[in-house]
């Protein structure tokens, strides 16, 4: 047995990377296929925001200055779909890739080839999706919910959308299957379950979510498309179908999707406060289970997206009921991250930053969620612009700035080079002041009375919608310091260290910056992990 | 870049029309809150939602002030020293995991209280079949014979064109006015029957604090009684997504003294049971607006119950 294992051992400290577009396209390495996810990520998150600067511009005054009302629609659906399934689920895979074997003692993923293949799909399926604005009839334009009657609409896009959806559906879900198996069997011998960085636990049962609900959702889309190609009438009233049910699979989908959006963000910020407090997380266990129960709830409360189509009374206290518990567990969270901060010593670095902006602002998204679950209320908030100052308060400061709170985090351990601190700092201010002057009026303009997904509105909206658009625009243009402060960093900067924070712990501080190509060829003593896990 | 440069020959005529906009009674500034409304119900529903808002103050209050205590206070710069044995208390987390049950089972009570009655469609005393469509609404009163559509106003329509060259603080209630208003009674409870003609639609008014889904081929039921002293004109828009003129389908009331409403209905039936005769129909017929080749369809389909 000694001497395959030598072999292999000397065989993977040889650089055996292909190298030009081979060591891509072939890749079977996690740090790559997550760099590449990432990247991608990136690309989408500027297309979306190309497409939200849009319907900003033509919000910014009352009147159509510059668009088909039908082309916004288009806008506004694309750019949800764009988000969602382009820049936040990528980037959290691309994360899950290169963090998940560096914290748990393992050289790569289980299953390199499956990377490969998940990664390589989303090219096309986004190629198929932004490729509809060039069909006769446009892109889809009924909203990223899908809702039929009105999806069947949809001109020579449609079934591109429904394509492109079953590919990300496929690339999420060999994405997940992947991280199930990775986490299940490439733990260092000594990482319990009970052990595992938050990152990982959040990225698990996120990965539980998603082998879940994106079926459903492949099978909504797919009776969607038999309805419109071959005569069924699943959500055809006429031929003794029903709307309303897409809407109950949609949704059943819909809110763990919400979930698997957000979860990854708790894990990285439940990494981030602890590091720059110097001191461990508040409450672990509690950390973990909260992160169970609410994503058990998630898969009760979906009927909360509908309360206005008409259900029973039961129905809707069951679902208002369900949804209010949601705020135990996720209060839990928030108490713990305060607690982590409380008699600690903290330092604001651009992570701490970012996880701090993360901390307040998801809060008022949650605070706002509250509000939104009582039912008499929430019928005068539905498809409002309260709704979309609700959720966009949960994604943008929530899910994008816990990613970029990661990636600020890791990004010395990836490139080995420290970056721009100053500049970091600033993206950070210029982020969350214009991400508030984006999203906070519209809270206003809904409660006002200002629907969403329209293209014109009434005068009395105007004040409000040109600050959130100034607030949009800044946003936008902010995010290219990021750009740049990364490009910066790739190709050079004050050498990082292994353990390039203070106060970081964990066995992906352990190895060098940056790590290895593969990243533990032998699994961590239990030395090594005893000293990743003190402070 | 070229946003920019789009921005900055915008700032102008935004300037203008803010101006515009100010120089009028409803200005957008002070447009920050729900109403109040017209109706008992909506008045309800407003007390629930700044209820459940100061509920979000009080422990917005004391989780951002911890969390801003520890920011100030606790800062590695001011030679704050970690206390690193501070990772778990019983007592604390049963306690933040206690308290917000109690907190939430008493919103839950008066929120389900109300939501009982806006549930409770009985004895009701007029009843009006509402149908949504690409682009307007149908209103049918069951009863009495009356039915007719409903569309943006002409002057909202000509401003809302792309590039129309129309300043929309120029055009009264700029996309919130109609042809055909719905007309009914103060005082009455009103029951709304609200169907889909293609794809669905919401009707919203959020002074009723009513919306309720449109849905082809469902009857949804819905129910309002403005006050007895709050007769006038109340404005709303369609509420869910349907398709290119979603944003131009909005929904006024005029809600009438009991006399005039029996006036205008008695009125409204004599002209319609006038056989129906394009070239001289009679004023006050639905007109078909500009750009609309087609009359709307009525729903072909019979909506059965759900």
């Amino acid at each position: 047995m000694a001497e395959p294992l030598a072999h292999a051992v000397s065989h993977a400290t040889e650089d055996h990377k292909p190298h030009g577009w081979r060591r891509w396209v072939y890749s079977t390495n996690h740090k790559d296929i997550g760099t590449m996810y990432l990247i991608f990520s990136c690309t989408m998150f500027f297309i979306g925001g190309g497409a939200a600067m849009l319907i900003r511009l033509e919000l910014f005054k009352p009147g159509l200055q510059f668009f088909d009302p039908q082309f916004f629609n288009s806008l506004t659906t694309m750019h949800a779909l764009i988000m969602i399934f382009g820049a936040v689920m990528p980037g959290w895979t691309g994360l899950a890739n290169w963090m998940i074997p560096m914290q748990l003692g393992a050289p790569d993923m289980a299953l390199p080839r499956l990377n490969n293949l998940s990664f390589w799909i989303l090219p096309f399926a986004f190629t198929l999706l932004i490729g509809s604005f060039f069909v006769p009839g446009g892109a889809p334009a009924g909203g990223w919910t899908m809702y039929p009657p009105l999806v069947l609409q949809t001109g020579a896009a449609f079934p591109m959308l429904i394509f492109s959806i079953h590919l990300m559906g496929a690339s999420s879900i060999l994405g997940a299957i992947n991280v199930i198996v990775t986490i299940m069997n490439m733990r260092a011998p000594s990482i319990t379950l009970l052990r595992m960085p938050l990152f990982v636990w959040t990225w698990l049962i996120t990965a539980y979510l998603l082998i879940a609900v994106m079926p459903v959702l492949a099978g909504a889309v797919t009776m969607l498309l038999t309805d419109h190609f071959f005569g069924t009438t699943f959500f055809t009233a006429a031929g003794g179908g029903d709307p309303v049910m897409f809407q109950h699979i949609f949704w059943f989908f819909g809110h763990p999707e919400v979930y698997i959006l957000i979860l990854p963000a708790f894990g990285i910020v439940s990494e981030i406060i602890p590091t720059f407090s110097r001191k461990p997380l508040f409450g672990y266990e509690a950390m973990v289970y909260a992160t169970a129960s609410i994503a058990f709830l998630s898969f009760i409360v979906w009927a909360h997206h509908m309360f206005t189509v008409g259900m029973p009374l039961a129905a809707q206290l069951f679902f208002m009921l369900t949804t209010m518990l949601i705020a135990v567990p996720t209060g839990v969270k928030v108490f713990n991250w305060t607690a982590t901060m409380w008699k600690g010593s903290l330092s604001f670095e651009p992570p701490m930053l970012f996880a701090l902006a993360f901390l307040f602002l998801f809060t008022i998204g949650g605070f706002s969620g509250l509000m939104l679950a009582i039912v008499p209320a929430d019928y005068q908030y539905q498809d409002t612009y309260f709704v979309v100052a609700h959720f966009h308060y949960v994604l943008v400061p929530g899910a994008i700035f816990g990613m970029m709170a990661g990636v600020y985090y890791w990004l010395p351990k990836w490139t080995g080079h420290m970056y721009d601190m100053k500049l970091g700092t600033w993206h950070f201010w210029l982020s969350t002041i214009f991400v508030n002057v984006l999203f906070f009026p519209q809270h206003f303009l809904g409660l006002a009375g200002m629907p969403r997904r329209i293209p014109d509105y009434a005068v009395q909206f105007t004040d409000w919608n040109m600050v959130s658009s100034i607030g949009g625009f800044g946003f936008g243009l902010s995010q290219f310091l990021f750009v740049i402060l990364i490009w910066k960093c790739v190709h050079g900067g004050e050498p990082a260290g292994n353990r390039a924070w203070e106060g970081a712990h964990g066995l992906e501080w352990e190895l060098t910056s940056p790590p290895p190509f593969h990243s533990w060829t032998e699994p961590p003593s239990d030395a090594v992990i005893a000293r990743g896990a003190e402070h | 870049m070229m946003i920019r440069a789009k921005l900055a020959s915008l700032a102008p005529a935004g300037v203008a029309a803010t101006a515009a906009a100010a120089a009028r009674a409803d200005s957008g500034w002070s447009e920050l809150n729900m109403p109040r409304g017209v109706t008992d119900i909506s008045r309800k529903i407003y007390d629930l939602h700044m209820t459940i808002f100061w509920v979000c103050v009080a422990i917005g209050v004391i989780v951002f002030g911890a969390m801003i205590w520890s920011l100030v206070v606790y800062r590695k710069s001011r030679g704050a020293v970690a206390d690193v044995t501070l990772v778990h208390n019983t007592r604390v987390e049963f306690v933040w995991t206690i308290v917000p049950v109690f907190i939430l089972v008493a919103m839950a009570v008066p929120a389900a209280r109300t939501l009982v009655e806006i549930e409770d469609t009985t004895r009701t005393e007029l009843t009006i079949k509402v149908t949504g469509f690409q682009w307007g609404w149908q209103y049918d009163f069951l009863d009495d014979g009356v039915s007719y559509f409903s569309h943006l106003d002409r002057r909202s329509n000509a401003a809302r064109e792309l590039l129309s060259g129309i300043d929309p603080a120029s055009v009264d209630h700029y996309l919130l006015n109609v042809d055909n208003a719905l007309v009914v009674p103060v005082a009455t409870k009103v029951r709304l029957l609200i169907t889909g003609a293609d794809v669905i639609h919401s009707w919203w008014v959020p002074a009723f604090g009513v919306k309720k889904d449109a849905i082809p081929g469902f009857v949804n039921e819905a129910w309002f009684k403005v006050d007895a002293d709050k007769p006038g004109l109340y404005r709303g828009q369609c509420a869910e997504l349907c398709g290119r003129d979603h944003g131009f389908m909005p929904i006024v009331v005029d809600v009438r003294s009991k006399a005039d409403f029996a006036a205008w209905l008695k009125e409204k039936a004599a002209q319609q049971k006038e056989p129906a005769a394009p070239a001289n129909a009679p004023p006050g017929a639905p007109p078909v607006p500009p750009g609309n080749t087609a009359p709307p369809n009525p729903p072909t389909n019979t909506p059965s119950a759900p």
